[in-house]
């Protein structure tokens, strides 16, 4: 298959490379900016492992070519902490809302738009949100409260 | 233990809800799963699998897949013959249990849908998946057996010919008095029940890198997997290599619960293909292989009935389970153990004395059913807690007086169950007192009672139940499978003060890691941010069982405190050398050696080690210092340390969409020792939502024709986070006397009783309306057809 040169911002880093159109932007982030936090869970845009941001909004990363996202701005859970969701990792640690951690990337970045698009969310809000996010571990109660915990502390800055 | 729990110690960390050390690592995307690591050379392999249920592989044409680029070799199994031996999956002690020989590719007929028939090995996943597009594969569709009942029929063809019948085992149990006990009930309570076939989607799928070194003829595998010890025996032992010579590196994992102990044809082809190749192979499932070939669960159909007599005390269980497993029993750990727990475990928590039960396993041509989470506990505590809240509303009771007044007495152990199982020390009027409590029990009901009069239908739900955890060697040793019981921890002190522990036991995000540091530290004297814990490199830790059947901190915990304990007393007495001191004057606190008494600091750890390992020249002659130790511990007083919980659910049922909201769970556990209460919960809150999924949405659909209906994840439903209620949990804390850490397991009683505490809350809401709801999941379609709200064909 014809590849072509694809070249994409990824965490404020040019990452270029030529390969096939069909390449999905989870396995271009993976395979080629060797950016392995971004989890592959089923590929077929359900379980959200591999959300991410796509200029600026998250996006499911297995359900976009990396063709498609030719000079996008993409960031991943890599960068996630410098300075915009240290709190929510933190947060995540304190109440043991991961155990495996296979969803814990995509959880974290989708929890963080939740809480720029609502600061104030009610706890079924938070589940309501999340709930593109499978976690197959914690029965989910762990993340709510992380998430609740760090709203209340944004609330309060 | 009074030395060690005693909280005015700094480093008292039984107990208390520390952080888990290695979480911060997987919030940053620093996990190490097996699809992240690439090895030089490295191909991958995917598969040609079966669309049929049952057939004859007539031919297999490879030309075309071999011919396109960047394709290295396309085999079947008559290339992997020399490289691989076939698996047999059956134990000495299940007596009587059968299975055919089972092949890494298909050996000339299919069994099941998803079996692969050949490999491809490509440059890429893309590529290999391209190439198996292009194999040519002539099969002759055979007539599958998918129902277990046709397939026990005396005319049933046997699905493998060489066995002679579809019966893979079979189990009796009889005290001999049940039928007096039915003839003379006050009361006789019965049901059908069927558990459906459901799946662990573990979100990281099987995944396996096969390294073969043909030098040395070593074989280095990172897998996810929960027992690395075990595949090491299974790979060495099927691909003829030595076992000395193979090692198993398994780092972050997942999600396992039971789906990542068992042995699969592709990942034992990737293995036999690195062999042959001499070339690292990785396999990664992607999510339709996983639905079609991770071990499926469940898939009983049971009849069961109990005995009441006149004071409303339960005389008898009798009951019949019925189980399809696919076409083979799965080796090493046998389709049987679950079959064998549902008969163990009905009933558990009561004093009734006339008990039968029959249990039947049987061949069919679905995928291959395993041990998955719970293990038979979710099966028999639904049976049981069932029929005792129909025997308690037929006698007129509450169903938490009833279960009360029925419960094995508090004086009666250790106690040995009608079915054999031994119970150490059980808790279960103080469990339910407590859940009764802390649900508000009175309220609940009050409330229901409101509602009901405005037509709305609430239902609650309570169950009591034992979990098997801390297996001894009866549980796999004995019937002949290398799959350790005991397990090991070594710890080693370092120059710095710092302590870098090694375990049999594995992670997989239960916090194994973090318990055996607690353990550790507590036992040493040492802060736990100055222990590293290091799992699942079969090359480096000591040889263990790994993590299953809850099992992690109880008996890999109780190794860690010996091995701390053992280590302090070296440390001590080479201090004691040092300080011109008695060894029995000093202790170990946060790291620094003080005079017992007094607690006066008299030499930092990194001091006594700097002295050990740079300055020995200043050590007496004869003092031979070690600072490793390694402990190892087997559970062996009893066959297992069975735990006990009680749940509670309170649901709503809109009678008109047939739609179940879950409005509150409660679980008291009692699993011995809580090392860490925070871990504890979460165990168990995973755990009830992994109940709560099959009871309510989760199902592996099959045509007659033995076709996976709902293979995706689009299509299979799991457990969201919008639909899940809070859980609370809380504690009884009966410590087992079979360690001297006392804890016991906790994985899997969520799981356990979850599917039994909706089964019973759904049919206590809909008591106004006389129906009885006993086949999983409880789908709306199946809860409007039950209340009369729809007709039409039965999906189902």
């Amino acid at each position: 298959m014809m590849k072509r040169l694809v070249t994409l911002s990824i965490n404020g880093e040019e990452v270029s490379a030529a390969v096939e159109p069909r390449m999905t932007l989870a396995d271009f982030i993976r395979s080629e900016a060797r950016l392995t936090g971004t989890h592959v869970g089923c590929e077929h845009g359900v379980c959200g492992a591999c959300t991410v941001r796509v200029d600026g909004r998250t996006a499911r990363g297995c359900l976009l070519f990396a063709i498609q996202c030719e000079g996008s701005e993409i960031e991943t859970i890599e960068n996630f902490g410098d300075g915009k969701g240290a709190d929510l990792q933190q947060a995540f640690v304190e109440h043991n809302a991961l155990q495996c951690g296979f969803c814990t990337p995509g959880m974290l970045i989708a929890a963080d738009e939740l809480l720029r698009d609502d600061p104030s969310p009610t706890r079924q809000a938070v589940r309501e949100y999340l709930s593109g996010n499978y976690c197959r571990c914690t029965g989910y109660q762990a993340i709510v409260d992380a998430v609740m915990d760090v709203a209340e502390r944004r609330r309060r800055k | 233990m009074t030395d060690l729990s005693g909280l005015d110690r700094p480093n008292s960390y039984i107990g208390r809800s520390v952080e888990r050390p290695n979480a911060a690592r997987l919030t940053r995307g620093r996990g190490r799963f097996v699809d992240d690591i690439d090895l030089p050379r490295m191909l991958h392999v995917a598969f040609a699998r079966s669309p049929y249920a049952h057939a004859l592989v007539k031919s297999v044409d490879t030309a075309g897949a071999a011919a396109l680029a960047g394709v290295i070799r396309v085999v079947t199994m008559s290339d992997l013959a020399e490289y691989c031996t076939p698996w047999v999956g059956v134990l000495d002690h299940l007596k009587g249990i059968k299975s055919a020989s089972q092949w890494p590719l298909a050996n000339g007929k299919v069994f099941s849908q998803g079996e692969p028939v050949a490999a491809v090995v490509a440059a890429s996943r893309a590529i290999a998946e391209d190439a198996v597009e292009r194999i040519a594969i002539d099969y002759e569709a055979l007539d599958p057996q998918v129902d277990p009942k046709a397939s026990l029929a005396p005319d049933a063809l046997p699905i493998h010919a060489e066995l002679g019948d579809n019966l893979c085992f079979e189990r009796k149990i009889d005290t001999g008095d049940v039928d007096e006990a039915f003839s003379t009930a006050a009361h006789v309570v019965e049901a059908e029940m069927r558990f459906n076939r459901h799946t662990g989607v573990t979100l990281e799928p099987r995944s396996i890198i096969c390294d073969f070194d043909a030098s040395q003829r070593a074989l280095t595998l990172y897998m996810s997997v929960q027992c690395p010890h075990m595949s090491k025996n299974l790979f060495a032992r099927h691909l003829n290599l030595d076992e000395n010579n193979v090692r198993v590196i398994c780092g972050d994992v997942g999600g396992s619960f039971g789906i990542k102990i068992h042995t699969y044809a592709d990942e034992m082809t990737a293995a036999a293909l690195a062999v042959m190749l001499e070339r690292p192979v990785k396999f990664v499932a992607d999510r339709l292989e996983s639905f079609i070939t991770d071990i499926h669960a469940r898939d009983h159909e049971a009849k069961a009935r109990l005995a009441v007599d006149g004071d409303g005390r339960i005389t008898a269980f009798d009951l019949d389970d019925l189980t399809g497993i696919g076409p083979f029993s799965v080796y090493p750990r046998t389709s049987g153990i679950e079959v064998n727990q549902v008969l163990n475990l009905t009933g558990g928590p009561y004093a009734h004395g006339a008990y039968r039960a029959h249990g039947r396993v049987v061949f069919q041509n679905k995928n291959n059913m395993c041990q998955y989470r719970g293990v038979g506990h979710p099966i028999a505590v639904a049976i049981a807690e069932h029929l005792v809240d129909k025997a308690a509303k037929v006698t007129g009771q509450d169903p938490a007086e009833f279960r009360r007044r029925n419960f094995i007495a508090d004086d009666a152990y250790p106690y040995t169950s009608p079915s054999g199982a031994i119970y150490e020390r059980q808790s279960h009027r103080e469990c339910l007192d407590k859940l009764l409590e802390k649900c508000a029990y009175d309220d609940l009901r009050a409330e229901q009672s409101a509602l009901r009069r405005k037509g709305v239908y609430r239902g609650i739900g309570l169950v009591s139940l034992v979990e098997v955890t801390n297996p001894s060697p009866a549980f796999y040793g004995v019937g002949g499978a290398r799959i350790a019981s005991q397990d090991g921890c070594t710890l080693r002190l370092d120059p710095t003060g710092g302590v870098t522990c090694l375990t049999g036991v594995t992670e997989q995000g239960q916090g194994t890691e973090t318990i055996i540091a607690q353990v550790a530290a507590t036992a040493i004297g040492i802060n736990m941010a100055n222990i590293r814990v290091i799992t699942g490199d079969t090359e480096t830790v000591p040889y263990g069982g790994g993590t299953w059947a809850s099992r992690a901190a109880g008996i890999g915990g109780e190794a860690a405190l010996r091995a701390g304990k053992a280590l302090k007393q070296n440390i001590l007495s080479v201090a004691a050398t040092i300080l011109q001191d008695r060894a029995e004057n000093l202790d170990i606190r946060d790291g620094v050696i003080v005079t017992a008494v007094d607690r006066t600091e008299r030499m930092p750890l990194s001091e006594l080690g700097r002295i050990v390992y740079f300055r020995g020249d200043t050590l007496p002659k004869d003092l031979a210092p070690e600072l490793v130790v390694t402990r190892h511990y087997t559970q062996n007083t009893y066959p297992f340390c069975f735990t006990n919980a009680a749940h509670a659910c309170y649901l709503e049922v809109d009678t008109d969409t047939g739609m179940i909201r879950l409005l509150g769970y409660w679980v008291v556990e009692d699993c011995g020792t809580v090392i860490n209460p925070k871990l504890v919960a979460e165990q168990t809150r995973g755990g009830v939502v992994q109940g709560l999924g099959p009871a309510l949405f989760e199902e592996c659909i099959y045509s007659p024709e033995g076709q996976l209906m709902n293979g995706s994840l689009a299509d299979y439903l799991v457990p969201m986070a919008g639909e899940m209620p809070d859980i609370v949990v809380d504690h009884v804390v009966t410590p087992t006397q079979t360690s001297e850490l006392g804890a016991k397991g906790v994985g899997e009683a969520g799981t356990a009783g979850a599917p039994a505490a909706v089964m019973n809350a759904l049919n206590d809401a809909l008591g106004p309306f006389d129906v009885e709801l006993t086949d999983m999941p409880f789908t709306p379609e199946k809860i409007l057809r039950a209340l009369g709200r729809v007709s039409g064909r039965d999906q189902k």
